[in-house]
């Protein structure tokens, strides 16, 4: 039952972990390299709070196999703030008050940016689909929406 | 326990050799099917054979004879690609529909195919589309049409060693056009309680010269329904037509109930989806022009 | 008093103390820490929704290499403890039976046995080697089934608690009865002009945080433990699982983690005893986190329903008499929130005359807990339909109709006390004066709109709010925030102090760094620990004004307070004001520490209503609705922090509008739930989902300092109502069972058109 040694890049640097063939990336990430950020909900790949990017690409951590990551790149909410400088989507939720409980918001923040990136000027239609798989229960999204909107706006340039 | 192990072959050839030599290896392609069922123990691969560093299953290439869409591409790749969604709408549609935006991170078109959902998104639209799954095994490669592909609930016609690495779609006739709708109940996240894809080609005057029209999760496999097609073929796809396509279409189903919707409920939406699908697969080749 | 004050920093809207935590994933919840040497606990659940128990072997699991201990209900004492939680005492048997399986298994997915094992995949499949033989008995899966005559029972010794119908003798599956009545109710009825009789049936659903439940136990040879979990209520946890597991409670450490959520879900316990048991028998800290299916199987949802409502009412809309019948499913033990679905059920009207019997029925489902208002949402579904029939039958204006019969100040509550100043009436008219009530309406769109009421809880709590040399302040209590109380506390420290909002560092203590809290719930952590705060604050400013009259030489009396400043009487010399900074330098000279501290039980006084407006759209030939306008009305008393309050009003809803459209429990036909997971119990997504604009109404509580009134609960109650009142206007097809499916509708809409072509 020998472990897989991987060798990947995660938030910029390099990084390495041991895991088992089977096991997830998400617990990979929680266990073997303490970032707990990423949270886990459902392990079915439905709530979103998994999310990362890999490769760019917005996945849900608990669907990927921790070996898929060799010579890959990965951020996590953990990569999103530069030292003590807050990422727009975080300020903006902050302000927003488009948080509670707090769990679903690393989960929605990374998804969010994959948006941003994608398509810096989203319609709030386009919003709510992009983001229609991570599952909030607190809040009922109208002010996640919200913030997502005017940090587009603010990433833009544009006066929200 | 046996531990269970992690290849990524480099070659076709090589994922072939794996799975002949383990009767038990799984193609992982995105996982959204697989890792799910794994985790809930309902299937136990002795290896998951991931495929996705196989230049051939992720390349989408297109071009006189048609699309090349290799079988583990992502669906947000998928859906990216211009050229595709300009030509096939209605795949690029039911592409997008396969799950969230992290799923369509993952999921694939051939994932969506192996696993053999009755409801799967993409069955329909490739039926529609006369696409042809490219299987590789040990005695070389073949083809199947994919209306020939799934033939239960999870079972496919893939042979032990055999892995399905692409689909293929021949280019659209001038004048063609498709659609693929489904019913959910909330407006995303939900496996289709039923699903309909059309496709229709019309000559200069408007007449519809062929049609193709398909059903999911409305019986074990996704359907054809040749009655829907005459119905529409040799009519100028109007009102009736469309009405005449929806019923046979619903006559066609052979649904279950289930905790997603009453077989009742199906019969009536596969028809309501097949007769709006068809009016957009309609006014899609009317408009389109530069297609073909 | 309260409507006169000025606030300063009340009704402002800083950013939380702990969002940034929040936004970085720094915060850490339930199953984000593991402590040196953590074991891993998986729980072995049961196939069988109803079968004896006739023995277990476990010698294989405890044989298997890397598996450090096993246990089953043997490991547990037999417990008869009772223990507080708020206003009652519960019988711990009932609880300590559905954390793990003693003699029977009352629905599928009830422990049976825990592993410990150093990892989990050896902990699940040496599980799978435990041997448990049980014979199978017939389940029980729903109300109807639980009161006919040939029932299996559940419980043998059951016997109706309260109000024993007339004909109830023998074993049963119904726990108890109450029964609340006014007037003469036939007279009533004899005497309305209009009588509608309808009756509801509700499925049962789950609150859906999306945090499972987690803990980690560590249990020392000396019986000294510590516990981290994700709860509402690290006193009850604390209590209840040192109950449980045999331990000293003195000796039980609980803290609690930040709480991905709980709706009420998480004041009760399902893993923490198991963890520390393992962990008491491995001699090693123990982890153990639910999945998702297990969350679904076998935590705590609330009731599916049976409610029979009949209304009277004159030609001019007056309501003259009300009779219902609650039929709530308890799960596999007692405790539905019949009794006050009962209470709430006409808490709106002046009814001269009402009849209501509540039941609380066992069924072989996982035992209910609390969900957000417990048993009102339920209770109104059935109330605020059969409101809006009246209305339409006598062609009234649905607000208008409920103005007429609204309660006010020293009107009856249903359940007994006077109410004091309520904000019913502001509601309703802040509803009816909202552009959404006139806003026209598309093709296939309907509208309906309905009222919901909560009483709002008091109970235990305390507060500490310490002082800095550099004039911060923080502030402790016990209560995990689950919407944003941390927030408002450190409003009210500011507010009290005069400091800036930022200068108050606002924390949740563990159980033993802080004085005993009740739970988290209840809507009751701004309003009754809210109040602690503020007494602690005063009671620090008290001690400033002492250090300043110290300093100046004079009595305390003479001393003054404005402004975040204490200041001296006219005259004194050598004496000008004094900030809290500059007082709080001077604290080791003038008397040490400062540290202010409040304890109280605070009365159950805040009940509050909310009116909701809702827009649905129906797609006629499909069934399928898609809500495309929300209004949400409400009134909190005073919003400490409208952002939250905001919050809070919308997320409800949400929970609201997914119980009404998409969310049940669907069981197989040996009681197997076959949706246990988010993929097929459909909660509300993003793109379900419109805007949810909020009005904020603010009659004040005068028995808190601020008018505070409990917030989170209320607007749960109105959306089952409000949603079906707009799937009538839209469809004209009275809806009476939910969820309002896609093939449910269309079944209905199909059946009103053959029905109509037949005409």
């Amino acid at each position: 039952m020998a472990k897989l040694h991987i060798e990947t890049t995660i938030n910029g640097e390099p990084a390495e972990f041991l895991c088992d063939p089977h096991e997830t990336l998400l617990s990979a990430l929680r266990t073997g390299l303490g970032l707990t950020g990423t949270k886990e909900g459902c392990a079915t790949g439905d709530c979103g709070a998994c999310s990362i990017l890999l490769e760019g690409r917005l996945v849900p951590a608990c669907l990927v196999l921790a070996p898929e990551a060799q010579g890959r790149t990965m951020t996590t909410i953990e990569g999103l703030s530069r030292g003590d400088t807050l990422h727009p989507l975080q300020q903006k939720f902050l302000e927003h008050a488009a948080l509670q409980c707090g769990i679903c918001t690393p989960g929605f923040i990374v998804a969010a940016k994959a948006l941003l990136d994608a398509k810096p000027n989203p319609t709030e239609e386009e919003v709510r689909y992009w983001l229609a798989g991570n599952l909030c229960r607190c809040t009922g999204y109208d002010k996640i929406i919200r913030a997502v909107l005017d940090a587009a706006s603010e990433m833009k340039g544009t006066a929200a | 326990m046996d531990a269970i192990r992690y290849e990524t072959p480099r070659s076709v050839a090589e994922a072939v050799r794996l799975m002949v030599a383990d009767a038990g290896a799984r193609v992982l392609a995105g996982g959204t099917d697989l890792l799910v069922q794994f985790r809930a123990g309902v299937r136990q691969p002795s290896a998951f054979v991931d495929v996705k560093r196989i230049p051939e299953l992720m390349s989408i290439t297109i071009d006189d004879q048609g699309l090349r869409l290799g079988a583990a591409a992502p669906a947000a790749v998928i859906s990216e690609h211009a050229e595709l969604r300009r030509l096939w709408p209605g795949l690029a549609e039911s592409v997008r529909l396969i799950g969230s935006t992290q799923i369509q991170g993952r999921g694939s078109v051939g994932g969506n195919l192996c696993n053999g959902s009755p409801a799967a998104d993409t069955t329909c639209a490739l039926i529609v589309n006369r696409a042809q799954c490219v299987i590789a095994g040990p005695n070389g490669e073949r083809t199947v049409p994919v209306d020939a592909f799934c033939v239960a609930p999870g079972r496919t016609v893939l042979q032990h060693g055999e892995l399905l690495v692409a689909v293929r779609l021949p280019r659209p006739a001038a004048r063609t056009g498709d659609a693929y709708l489904r019913l959910i109940p909330r407006t995303e996240m939900d496996i289709a309680v039923a699903g309909a894809g059309v496709s229709v080609t019309l000559d200069a005057a408007g007449v519809c010269t062929a049609a193709r029209v398909a059903i999911g999760a409305v019986a074990p496999t996704a359907l054809r329904v040749p009655d829907a097609e005459q119905a529409l073929v040799g009519s100028p796809l109007d009102e009736a037509s469309l009405r005449d396509a929806a019923e046979a279409a619903g006559a066609a189903a052979r649904p279950i109930d289930d905790k997603r919707g009453t077989a009742a409920y199906r019969r009536t939406v596969a028809g309501v989806l097949t007769r709006r699908a068809a009016a957009l697969a309609a006014q899609r080749a009317r408009q389109g022009n530069d297609r073909g | 008093m309260t409507a006169t004050r000025e606030f300063k920093f009340v009704g402002t809207r800083p950013i939380r103390h702990d969002g940034v935590d929040k936004v970085t994933g720094r915060a850490s919840y339930g199953a984000d820490v593991t402590w040196p040497g953590t074991l891993h606990g998986f729980v072995l659940r049961s196939p069988h929704a109803h079968a004896r128990i006739v023995s277990i072997d476990t010698r294989a699991a405890e044989a298997t290499p890397g598996v450090h201990a096993v246990i089953t209900a043997r490991d547990l004492p037999e417990t008869t403890a009772r223990i507080a939680i708020g206003e009652s005492a519960i019988d711990l048997r009932d609880i300590a039976d559905n954390v793990m399986a003693r003699t029977k298994v009352l629905y599928h997915g009830h422990a049976v046995a825990a592993v410990a094992a150093t990892t989990l995949d050896i902990a699940r499949r040496a599980a799978e080697t435990i041997a448990v033989v049980y014979e199978v008995l017939e389940p029980v899966m729903s109300v109807d089934r639980a009161i006919a005559a040939d029932a299996p029972i559940l419980h043998p010794a059951m016997r109706t608690t309260g109000a024993p119908a007339a004909d109830a003798a023998g074993a049963t599956n119904v726990a108890s009865r109450i029964e609340l009545k006014r007037g003469d109710v036939d007279a009533g009825f004899a005497a309305a002009d209009l009588v509608v009789e309808r009756e509801f049936r509700t499925p049962m659903v789950h609150q859906g945080y999306i945090e499972p439940h987690a803990c980690i136990a560590r249990c020392g040879e000396d019986g000294r433990a510590s516990v981290w979990c994700t709860t509402q209520g690290p006193f009850f946890v604390r209590d209840a699982s040192a109950a449980i597991a045999g331990l000293d409670p003195a000796h039980v450490k609980v803290i609690p983690s930040e709480i991905g959520g709980g709706f009420g879900g998480k004041i009760v316990v399902y893993l923490e005893p198991l963890a520390l048991a393992l962990s008491r028998k491995a001699q090693r800290p123990v982890k153990m986190v639910m999945g998702r299916d297990e969350v679904f199987r076998a935590t705590g949802p609330t009731s599916g329903s049976k409610v029979r409502v009949k209304l009277g009412a004159r030609r001019d809309g007056t309501l003259v008499a009300a009779s219902a019948s609650l039929w709530y499913e308890a799960g596999a033990y007692s405790g539905s929130p019949a009794g006050a679905g009962a209470m709430c059920a006409l808490a709106a009207y002046k009814i001269p005359n009402f009849f209501i019997e509540a039941h609380d029925v066992v069924v072989n489902k996982p035992k209910v807990a609390a969900y957000r208002a417990p048993g009102s949402p339920i209770a109104a579904f059935a109330v605020e339909s059969v409101v809006d029939e009246i209305a339409r039958e006598l062609r009234i204006d649905p607000i208008e109709l409920r103005l007429r019969n609204a309660n006010a100040e020293g009107d009856r509550a249903p359940y007994g006390p006077k109410y004091g100043p309520i904000g019913l009436t502001q509601v309703l008219d802040a509803a009816r004066n909202h552009p959404h009530w006139r806003a026209p309406l598309g093709a296939n769109q309907g509208r309906g709109m309905a009222v919901g009421f909560w009483f709002n809880a008091g109970m235990n709590s305390s507060a500490t709010v310490t002082l800095n040399g550099d004039g911060s302040a923080a502030v402790v209590t016990g209560n995990p925030d689950i919407g944003g109380t941390r927030a408002a506390q450190a409003i009210m420290v500011a507010e009290e102090l005069g400091i800036p909002v930022e200068r108050v560092r606002p924390s949740v203590g563990d159980t033993d760094g802080s004085g005993y809290t009740d739970v988290t719930g209840g809507s009751r952590v701004c309003y009754a620990t809210g109040m602690a705060v503020i007494r602690a604050a005063e009671d620090a400013r008290e001690q400033l004004k002492a250090r300043a009259a110290t300093i100046w030489n004079v009595s305390r009396e003479a001393v003054e307070w404005h402004d975040g400043r204490a200041v001296p009487p006219e005259g004194t010399e050598k004496a000008k004001p004094m900030t809290v900074a500059e007082l709080a330098a001077e604290m080791t000279h003038t008397g040490g520490p400062i540290v202010g501290r409040a304890s109280l039980y605070a009365p159950m006084a805040g009940p509050a209503f909310g009116a909701h407006i809702c827009d649905l759209e129906v797609d006629p030939e499909t069934g399928r609705s898609q809500v495309v306008r929300y209004t949400v009305v409400q009134d909190v008393g005073r919003a400490v922090h409208p952002s939250y309050v905001e919050g809070q009003m919308q997320g409800g809803a949400a929970q609201g509008i997914g119980w009404a459209l998409n969310e049940a429990y669907v069981y197989s036909a040996d009681g197997v739930m076959e949706n246990a997971g988010f993929l097929d119990y459909r909660m509300p997504v993003a793109s379900d989902l419109p805007m949810i604009e909020t009005v904020i109404v603010e009659v004040a509580n005068p028995l808190h300092p601020y008018g505070v009134r409990g917030v989170g609960e209320v607007p749960i109650v109105p959306p089952l109502a409000a949603v079906a009142n707009a799937m009538r206007d839209a469809t004209g097809i009275r809806f009476t069972e939910l969820p309002l499916s896609p093939p449910r509708v269309l079944e209905a809409i199909e059946a009103a058109t053959t029905v109509a072509v037949q005409a």
